[in-house]
């Protein structure tokens, strides 16, 4: 019987049309589960797949189709608490450094007075504020000074919903002008990519450039940690650079990848639907 | 053979011709006014385009 894999999805970007085309060079049946339209009642649903990758653009409805697929049994990429794990940055600080894994120092703080102890705390300013979800480096915020950490926080309290109301403080590392960004697949760093950019937010999502980043033994052996404490599966981790040698700053659950086959050379989708099937061989 | 895929961009209603393997749901660029656009429908050759949606809080890798 051929595999089967559903693809999880609502809007069908670069990166899925490259995971269709990667399982159909395998002999592999997608079906394009758009999540918009379906109904999870677990009385009714029948998934008719051996296996869901979630690349839902949505991190909420994401989270959720993955938590009713694996209720229902079927195998999931990533799984549900990796997947959670990842989408929160305090919760993925926080297994990170349980584990002992280098990461910049942060703080979780819900008033302004305790953020300013916190700033003290993480070495003064200028420190980075940002949500605990979401991403594309939307809403990062780097505070220079008091007076705008106070504005910052007091924008949040009034114009943010309840997620904006915990204030995520990281100290702020100053960059050699790029960042990493590794494709980690069960541990495994398949490929890496800089992302330079003379902007300290480096996210290929606002604007940075992309080039090849060597892997070394360091750079391995850090994503293997990562992965390990947050619970391994797909995964790009974002990494800095620091005089002190690599430090983790984000780990994403369904990282988008379309800038990176070409000038890493390395079929990320191919990677990537090889693991599905791995897992559903495991299962069967 | 494969067949041609056409539709009208809703927002400035140039003929789009999609390329071969489109997908519902796949967002595209129009070529005439650069607007994000998806596919709605794929019905044979004709295919139903619209506007792609904004982005949400939580949308991201």
């Amino acid at each position: 019987m051929p595999f089967r894999i559903g693809i999880l999805h609502s809007t069908i970007r670069k990166e899925e049309k490259l995971l269709i085309e990667a399982a159909k060079k395998r002999n592999v049946q997608v079906k394009l589960i758009d999540i918009r339209k379906e109904i999870f009642d677990p009385r009714n649903y029948s998934p008719n797949v051996d296996l869901v990758l979630d690349r839902s653009v949505s991190t909420i409805k994401g989270l959720q189709a993955l938590l009713f697929f694996e209720s229902l049994g079927i195998l999931t990429v990533n799984k549900y608490s990796v997947a959670s794990l990842a989408a929160d940055k305090f919760a993925t600080s926080l297994a990170l450094f349980k584990k002992g894994v280098p990461i910049p120092k942060f703080a979780l703080v819900f008033s302004e007075e305790e953020a300013l102890k916190a700033v003290e705390q993480l070495g003064g300013f200028p420190v980075v504020i940002k949500p605990t979800h979401g991403s594309w480096g939307r809403l990062l915020a780097k505070v220079n000074d008091r007076e705008s950490l106070e504005a910052i926080l007091e924008h949040k309290q009034i114009l943010g919903s309840p997620h904006h109301h915990s204030f995520y403080l990281q100290e702020y590392i100053k960059k050699p002008g790029r960042d990493i960004r590794a494709f980690v697949i069960d541990g495994e760093v398949i490929c890496a990519i800089y992302r330079n950019s003379s902007h300290w937010i480096t996210n290929t999502a606002r604007g940075g450039k992309v080039s090849k980043c060597p892997i070394n033994e360091e750079l391995a052996k850090i994503c293997y940690l990562a992965s390990e404490a947050v619970g391994g599966g797909v995964l790009g981790i974002d990494i800095f650079e620091t005089k002190d040698g690599y430090k983790i700053n984000e780990i994403n659950h369904a990282t988008e990848f379309r800038n990176s086959e070409e000038p890493t050379g390395v079929s990320i989708s191919g990677a990537i639907i090889d693991y599905c099937l791995k897992l559903i061989k495991n299962q069967r | 053979m494969s067949n041609t895929l056409r539709g009208n961009c809703p927002i400035c209603d140039s003929e789009i011709i999609l390329p071969e393997g489109s997908e519902e749901s796949e967002v595209i660029s129009c070529c005439e006014c650069n607007n994000r656009i998806v596919v709605l429908k794929i019905e044979k050759e004709r295919v139903i385009l619209g506007e792609a949606p904004k982005v949400e809080e939580d949308w991201g890798e």
